[in-house]
C-alpha cells in the first residue's frame, strides 16, 4: 500500500467481499449495495471476477462515499473473507483499524492474524446447513446470510432488504421468506456475538435528485432503443455481451407490434465479428440504424470492413466495451487499450470518430449521439466504453428523454428530391462540408449507384486515376475536420489560476475528481479537461495551449491518449506527462495523486 | 478514366417487358473480363432473367465480394443499387441489408475462392439463415485475378496451366449446401443459357436462399486440356438431371408434362416452376436422395446439373426473427421510440 486517502467513518468506507465464483454471490452482493443505495448513501460497486464459470476467486468491492465519489479509493475497511483460498491475501489487504469477517464453520490458520485488524468469525455455512435442506440452496443462502450479518454490523434497514427481496422474487414469493430467513440467521448471530453497530456504519441520507443504479451496457442498449436502432448484429464477447442482451430485452417489451406480435427490430447473432460488422454495414447502406457491440478482439477482426465503411461512407455504430489485451488478455478486467486501434482502424489512410462515455449516463446519451453522428457524417462511429462502465452498476441521475428529439438521418435524398435532380453523383460535395448526399437502395431509379471499396471518383465511378483518387481522399480529410465541430465537446473543470492541466478520458473520471480534490486540499490546483470525443475540437487545442504542464491520465500501458494528442494536435511532447494504470482494475485516485505529487517533487512539472 | 460505359446504341424494335423496359435497361457497364470468360455469359443470363421477370431495376440490390466474379455486378443492371464489398464477406452485407429492407430483391455474385475459401463461413451461415436472395457462385476452379492458383473447388488430378497437379479434395458447393440445410440448390453451366435463365428466375421467385453453382470456365488460366473446369471438359461431362421451366404468376401451369416425369411446384410469389426429370430416378425434394445421386454420378465423372433440391417451405431469416412485413428501414421513428413518458417506468427496476 502506498499513500492512503481519507479516514473511514459513517457512510464513508469500503467493504470488500472475497468469494468463489459460481456460488450466487453476485446477487447477494448486488442486494447489499442496493440496500445501501436505497438508504440514500452514494455508493459504487466494482466486480472483479475471473474468466470462468465456477470455482475461481472473485471479489466485489463496495464503496460508500457520503461525498459522492464513485471511483475506488484504494482502501478496504471491512473484508468479508468467504474464500479460504485467498484468505491470507484478503487479510493483508485490510487497512489498519479495519475488520475482517470470515466463515468460522471451518477454522482459519492461527498464524494468519493481524493485531491491527479486528477479525470476526461467523459460522455462515453451518447455520445454513442446519436450516436449509437443498445443497444448492445452502450455498446460495450462505451469501444471503452474510448480508444479514452486515445489516446488523452496519445498521442497515431490514425493511429495505425485505422490499428488495420482494422485488427480486416478485414471481416466486416463497423465495422471499427463505431469503429473509437467511438474512435473519446472519443478523441474529452478529447481534448476539458482536457489538452492533460498528463505528463504520450506515446512516440514512437524503439524496439530492432522483438517482438510479444501472450498468453502462444496459444504459447504452436503452440509448439504442430510444435512438430508433432496428438492426443489431453481434458475436458474443465479454464484456459487451450484456449490451445486446439488454437491447433484446428492451425490444421484446417495447418494439413488438401489439396486434400482430411481430417485431420492429432484427437481432442477428453473427458467425463472427467480421460478419457482425458486415451486417451492420449492409443495414446502414439500406438506411437502418444498425449497431454492433464488441470488445478489442472483435475490433481487430472487424478492421478490414471498418476501412470499407470509412471509404464507402456508410454509417455504422460500434460499441467497444474495452477489456484487457493484448490477445485474449484478461477478458474480465478493465482497460482503455483500444484508443489507438479504433482511432485508425483498418489499412490505408483511415481515421474514425470516437466517443468516450465516462459513466452509464453518458453511455445512454452518447449511444443516441453516435447514431446521429454516424448518419450525419456517413461513417463508422465508435463508442469506447470499458468493462468497468459496461458491467458494473453505477449510481447515476435519472435518465431523461426529450420528445422533441428527431433522429438526424443526415443527407439522405428522398424520392422527390432524386426525381428533381438532373443526375445524382454519390461523392460530390455540394455543400462544402465534405459530406455528400447519399441515396438509399430501392427509393428511386435516379438514386442507384455502385458502392465499391476500390478507387472511385466523385461521380461514384471506378477509377485508378491519381488525381481523381486524391480528390476523394482529401474530401474525406475535410469531412473529418467537419466531424471535429459536430462531436461532443470536452468537459472542463477549472480549479483557478494554475499552469497545471490534466487531461483524461472515460472511466478515469471518478478517480480524477477525487484526486483533484485531495490535491487541492494540499494546495495543488489542477485544471481538468475530460475528452469526450475524437477528433479533438478547438477546446482541446486551447486547453493544451493554456497550460504549461499537462498530465494525461489513462488506463493502458502505452499512453494511447497521449499519443493521439501528440499526433493530432501541435502540443510539444515534453508538455505531456503520463499517469497510467494498466492493472486491469478500475483506477483508484491514489495512482493520480502519487503521479502528480512525484512529478512536482522531481521538478518534472512545476 | 478506367470506367467504361456501354454506348447506348439503340436496336430497332427491342422486345419490351411488362414495365415497358428493354434488355438494354438491365445491362450495365462494359465488361473488363477476358474475352470468352464464362462469367460474361452468366452476366447475360442475369440480364435476361431480371428483364423477363419485369422487376424494376432500382428495386434490386446486387452485392459481391472480391475476385473476377465479384467484378461482374458492374456489368449488369446498371440502374440497380450495387455494392462490391470485401473478399468473402458479401453474405454478411446482404444479411444486414436484407434485415434492414426485406422489400428489395437481393442477388449476390461470388466465386469459388470468394465462397469456398475465404468466405466459406459466411456462405455457410447465410445459407443456414435461409436469407432471401439469389446466390451465384461463378465456379472456375482457379484464382484469376492473382493469376492461376488452384481454388478449393479444383478437382483432384486437375492440372494448372503450368503443370502443377491438384491433389486436395475439392469442396463441392452443391453437396455442401445440401448438407448444411440449403433450401434451393442448383447447378448449371455458363454455356447453357437455356438452363441457366429459368434457374435464375426460379431462384428470384424462391422465398429463401437460392444457390446456383455455375460452372464458368476461366479462358485464361483454366481452359487447357488437363483442366476439369474447362469448356471442353464441362461440355463432355455435363448431365442435366432435371430441367426447371419457370411459369410467371399469371400463367397456368400447362398439363403438357407427363405425370411422373414433371413436377409442378408453386413458388412463394405466386409463380410456379415445372421440374422435368431427365434422370428418371431423381427426386429433387429429397435431401438425402439428392445427396446420394450427386455423389454417385460425381464418382462416374458426371457433372449433374439443374435444380437439384428445392424446399419452398423452409423458413427464412425474417420468418425466424418474427419481423414485421414492412422494411425496418422504412418504419417511422415514432413507431420505434417508446417516448419520454415510458422512460420512468422502464427505469423503475434500476431505482
Amino acid at each position: 500500500m502506498s499513500s492512503q486517502t481519507g479516514t473511514p467513518g459513517i457512510n464513508d468506507f469500503v467493504i470488500k467481499i472475497a468469494n468463489v465464483n459460481g456460488t450466487g454471490s453476485a446477487s447477494a452482493n448486488g442486494m447489499l449495495m442496493k440496500a445501501i443505495f436505497r438508504m440514500g448513501i452514494p455508493v459504487s460497486g466494482k466486480n472483479f471476477f475471473p474468466s470462468n464459470i465456477q470455482g475461481l476467486p472473485t471479489w466485489y468491492e463496495i464503496r460508500l462515499s457520503r461525498d459522492g465519489y464513485v471511483n475506488r479509493s484504494g482502501r478496504v475497511d471491512i473484508m468479508l473473507a468467504m474464500n479460504a483460498q485467498t484468505y491470507a491475501q484478503d487479510l493483508a489487504e485490510v487497512n489498519a483499524g479495519g475488520y475482517l469477517i470470515y466463515d468460522s464453520t471451518w477454522p482459519r490458520d492461527r498464524q494468519l492474524r493481524r493485531d491491527d485488524v479486528k477479525v470476526m468469525g461467523m459460522p455462515f455455512a453451518r447455520m445454513c446447513n442446519d436450516t436449509f435442506d437443498n445443497v444448492r440452496t445452502r450455498i446460495l443462502m450462505k451469501n444471503v446470510a452474510y448480508v444479514g450479518a452486515l445489516a446488523a454490523l452496519l445498521d442497515l434497514d431490514l425493511e429495505v432488504i425485505r422490499t428488495l427481496l420482494s422485488e427480486m422474487f416478485a414471481a416466486k414469493p416463497k423465495l422471499v421468506d427463505a431469503n429473509m430467513q437467511a438474512i435473519q440467521l446472519g443478523f441474529e448471530y452478529a447481534k448476539e456475538h458482536f457489538d452492533c453497530p460498528l463505528n463504520l456504519r450506515v446512516e440514512k441520507m437524503t439524496r439530492a435528485g432522483e438517482q438510479i443504479m444501472i450498468d453502462g451496457n444496459t444504459a447504452a442498449a436503452l440509448g439504442c432503443l430510444y435512438a430508433g436502432a432496428t438492426v443489431g448484429c453481434w458475436y458474443p464477447i465479454t464484456p459487451s455481451t450484456s449490451l445486446m442482451d439488454a437491447f433484446k430485452g428492451f425490444c421484446e417489451r417495447h418494439r413488438v407490434d401489439e396486434e400482430s406480435g411481430r417485431r420492429k427490430y432484427c437481432i442477428v447473432q453473427a458467425e463472427d465479428e467480421l460478419a457482425a460488422i458486415g451486417m451492420v454495414i449492409g443495414a446502414g447502406w439500406c438506411g437502418a440504424r444498425a449497431f454492433t457491440p464488441t470488445s478489442g478482439p472483435g475490433i481487430s477482426l472487424m478492421s478490414e470492413f471498418i476501412g470499407f465503411a470509412y471509404f464507402t461512407e456508410i454509417p455504422a455504430v460500434i460499441f467497444d466495451v474495452q477489456r484487457v489485451g493484448p490477445s485474449t488478455g484478461m477478458p474480465t478486467r478493465t482497460q482503455q487499450g483500444d484508443i489507438m486501434t479504433c482511432a485508425y482502424a483498418s489499412h490505408g489512410d483511415t481515421k474514425h470518430v470516437l466517443l468516450f462515455p465516462a459513466s452509464p449516463e453518458e453511455c445512454f446519451y452518447m449511444a443516441v449521439q453516435a447514431f446521429d453522428l454516424a448518419e450525419r457524417l456517413q461513417t463508422p462511429v465508435f463508442v469506447l466504453s470499458d468493462l468497468d462502465i459496461g458491467m458494473n452498476d453505477w449510481m447515476c441521475p435519472m435518465l431523461e428523454w426529450d420528445d422533441s428529439y428527431q433522429p438526424d438521418r443526415g443527407k439522405v435524398l428522398s424520392a422527390d428530391e432524386l426525381e428533381k435532380m438532373e443526375a445524382f453523383y454519390r461523392f460530390m460535395d455540394t455543400d462544402g462540408d465534405g459530406i455528400c448526399a447519399r441515396s438509399l437502395p430501392g427509393v428511386h431509379p435516379k438514386g442507384a449507384y455502385f458502392v465499391r471499396g476500390s478507387g472511385h471518383n466523385k461521380f461514384g465511378r471506378y477509377t485508378e486515376d491519381s488525381e481523381e483518387y486524391k480528390e476523394v481522399l482529401d474530401r474525406l480529410t475535410h469531412k473529418f475536420r467537419t466531424a471535429a465541430t459536430l462531436v461532443p465537446g470536452p468537459v472542463i473543470q477549472l480549479a483557478g489560476s494554475t499552469n497545471l492541466g490534466l487531461i483524461s478520458v472515460g472511466s478515469c473520471d471518478g478517480a480524477v475528481q477525487e484526486a483533484i480534490d485531495r490535491l487541492s486540499d494540499r494546495g495543488v490546483l489542477v485544471n481538468y479537461l475530460r475528452v469526450r470525443a475524437f477528433p479533438f475540437g478547438e477546446e482541446v487545442h486551447a486547453f493544451l495551449d493554456q497550460h504549461d504542464h499537462v498530465f494525461v491520465v489513462e488506463q493502458n500501458r502505452d499512453a494511447q491518449l497521449r499519443s493521439l494528442l501528440l499526433l493530432e494536435t501541435s502540443v510539444p511532447r515534453e508538455k505531456l506527462t503520463s499517469i497510467l494504470n494498466y492493472s486491469g482494475l478500475p483506477m483508484d485516485c491514489r495512482c493520480i495523486i502519487d503521479g502528480v505529487s512525484q512529478a512536482l517533487e522531481t521538478g518534472a512539472a512545476a | 478514366m478506367s470506367y467504361i460505359s456501354k454506348p447506348k446504341v439503340g436496336k430497332l424494335a427491342l422486345r419490351k417487358n411488362e414495365l415497358g423496359l428493354t434488355t438494354r435497361d438491365y445491362e450495365g457497364g462494359m465488361s473488363t473480363l477476358c474475352a470468352g470468360c464464362g462469367h460474361d455469359s452468366v452476366t447475360a443470363a442475369l440480364i435476361q432473367a431480371y428483364f423477363e421477370m419485369s422487376i424494376e431495376p432500382h428495386r434490386i440490390a446486387k452485392v459481391s465480394g472480391i475476385g473476377c466474379s465479384s467484378k461482374t455486378p458492374a456489368y449488369f443492371l446498371g440502374s440497380a443499387h450495387g455494392l462490391n464489398s470485401v473478399h468473402g464477406r458479401m453474405p454478411s452485407v446482404v444479411t444486414g441489408a436484407n434485415a434492414a429492407n426485406r422489400g428489395l430483391y437481393f442477388v449476390g455474385v461470388s466465386g469459388d475462392g470468394d465462397s469456398l475459401s475465404i468466405g466459406m463461413g459466411q456462405f455457410a451461415h447465410a445459407l443456414r439463415r435461409n436469407l432471401n436472395m439469389v446466390y451465384l457462385i461463378e465456379n472456375n476452379g482457379v484464382y484469376g485475378l492473382t493469376k492461376g492458383q488452384f481454388s478449393a473447388s479444383a478437382d483432384v488430378g486437375s492440372k494448372a496451366k503450368k503443370g502443377e497437379v491438384n491433389e486436395q479434395t475439392p469442396i463441392d458447393p452443391a453437396l455442401a449446401a445440401l448438407a448444411m440445410g440449403g433450401s434451393f440448390i442448383a447447378r448449371s453451366f455458363s454455356g447453357d443459357k437455356e438452363q441457366l435463365v429459368p434457374l435464375i428466375k426460379a431462384g428470384i421467385a424462391h422465398n429463401g436462399f437460392a444457390l446456383i453453382d455455375v460452372l464458368s470456365p476461366c479462358v485464361t488460366f483454366n481452359d487447357h486440356e488437363a483442366s476439369t473446369k474447362s469448356y471442353l471438359h464441362t461440355r463432355r461431362h455435363y448431365h442435366p438431371a432435371i430441367h426447371a421451366d419457370f411459369i410467371p404468376p399469371a400463367a397456368q401451369i400447362r398439363a403438357a408434362y407427363d405425370e411422373g416425369e414433371a413436377m409442378p411446384v408453386q413458388m412463394h410469389d405466386g409463380s410456379g416452376i415445372v421440374l422435368r426429370k431427365i434422370a428418371p430416378d431423381y427426386d429433387p425434394t429429397s435431401r438425402s436422395a439428392a445427396f446420394s445421386f450427386l455423389q454417385e454420378r460425381q464418382q462416374k465423372g458426371e457433372i449433374v446439373t439443374g435444380l437439384l433440391y428445392l424446399n419452398e417451405k423452409q423458413r427464412t431469416m425474417h420468418d425466424l426473427a418474427g419481423s414485421v412485413d414492412e422494411p425496418l428501414a422504412g418504419l417511422q421513428y415514432s413507431e420505434l421510440c417508446p417516448g419520454a413518458d415510458k422512460l420512468p417506468g422502464i427505469l423503475r427496476r434500476y431505482g
